[in-house]
């Protein structure tokens, strides 16, 4: 540490007005705000102000000057300087860019890059990255989380709500492109195609199925095991049921938001045995009623 | 940035509310207003204490702190735009470059 008088150039005996005179004269051409950059004159303001707090304060200068302290440790606590936060980016309301409009009209080169350091200083966002997932009925019906591949040779782990309709796109956050100096990336958008599934059809919330019954489970009813997109479950059909008629399973549908579900419509089908079958033909023949009823009726022209 | 409230604001940067008031008056500082409250910043700290050393160290009137801090700003805006092209020139291969350069000689 400088003695304290050097630093301020002042002699031993000098006033205390002549040492706050010395300080100021120091700190208008020293002061680390009005020298960006300078770090001379940073170094330089630091002593010379270590020397005025220790010399202006008569206490500590008495001290002093009988050597019952030093001149250091006297440095002067200070936060960071205005010009350490003014020398970043733009992120306050102070910055002003304005002293280069003159001459980047006039010159190409100039002002193309200013043009680009323009967004950079934007701290622009990155662009969205959009992709197409072609996701499995029953992913969709029951929500999954699916690796997605992605053509840089990363992976994206798409979480797909329970639920989802095809077509919808997902917005995963800051997954897509990188963001231009501190702006944050892009996002991911995802859009959801959903595979046909072999016999489960989709309408809103509910799930239609077409249930192919024996005859036998047609006219005397009984427990017959029916898909639903959660699992098996056990459905009874009633006596008399015909093809076409529908029975609901109530739940056995497609997530609502708020927890709910639609209901699964299994619409039945009755069908015959694969090969003939003797008895069943004689049976037929001689049944009266058979020939009794028009399931064309409505048909009539 | 983290925001800082107006109370502490006062605090760290050892203002009076009349003081403060002044100062936004002036336009010496600008704190974000969008909500009910003005929100400070680390960067206005900063800044007050850079007035507090022009008005009570430098002796700096009134009228010449407006002009001192209108000039620290352009000579910032100024020497991050520098720093920036700089730094861009520097990482564009070729053409970009050289073609400064080459005006020059």
């Amino acid at each position: 540490m400088k003695d304290p008088y050097e630093a301020l150039g002042v002699e031993r005996s000098a006033s205390l007005d002549d040492i706050r005179k010395s300080y100021r004269r120091l700190a208008k051409k020293l002061h680390p705000d009005l020298n960006p950059g300078n770090k001379k004159a940073e170094e330089q303001f630091k002593e010379v102000a270590a020397a005025y707090d220790l010399l202006s304060d008569a206490d500590k200068r008495a001290r002093f000057d009988r050597g019952e302290i030093d001149a250091s440790g006297a440095e002067r606590p200070r936060q960071r300087y205005y010009k350490d936060f003014a020398s970043e980016a733009t992120g306050h309301p102070y910055a002003d860019a304005s002293g280069f409009e003159d001459f980047a009209q006039t010159d190409d080169v100039l002002s193309e890059l200013l043009r680009r350091h323009e967004h950079a200083r934007a701290n622009m966002p990155g662009p969205d990255r959009h992709y197409q997932l072609a996701i499995d009925f029953l992913d969709a019906v029951n929500g999954s989380t699916i690796r997605l591949g992605l053509p840089d040779g990363g992976a994206l782990e798409v979480k797909i709500p329970a639920g989802i309709e095809d077509g919808q796109v997902l917005r995963l956050r800051h997954k897509g492109g990188p963001g231009l100096g501190k702006g944050k990336p892009g996002d991911a958008l995802v859009e959801v195609s959903i595979t046909p599934h072999r016999f489960f059809t989709r309408h809103g919330d509910d799930i239609h199925v077409e249930l192919p019954i024996t005859l036998t489970e047609a006219v005397l009813g009984g427990q017959v095991p029916v898909p639903t997109p959660s699992g098996p479950v056990m459905m009874r059909v009633p006596k008399h049921s015909n093809t076409g008629s529908v029975l609901r399973l109530k739940g056995k549908g497609v997530r609502r938001h708020g927890g709910a579900h639609g209901d699964e419509l299994v619409q039945l089908k009755v069908m015959l045995p694969p090969a003939p079958d003797a008895e069943l033909d004689s049976f037929v023949s001689g049944w009266v009623g058979g020939k009794s009823y028009d399931p064309r009726r409505d048909m009539q022209p | 940035m983290m925001t800082i409230s107006r109370q502490e604001f006062m605090l760290r940067a050892r203002l009076d509310q009349a003081t403060l008031t002044a100062w936004i008056a002036e336009e010496w500082l600008v704190p974000h207003s969008a909500a009910a409250e003005p929100e400070f910043t680390e960067v206005d700290v900063a800044r007050a204490e850079l007035i507090r050393d022009l008005k009570e160290d430098l002796d700096v009137n009134d009228a010449g702190i407006g002009v001192i801090l209108s000039l620290v700003d352009q000579v910032h805006g100024l020497r991050r735009t520098l720093a920036e092209l700089l730094r861009d020139m520097r990482e564009r291969p070729g053409e970009l470059r050289t073609r400064p350069r080459d005006a020059l000689e």
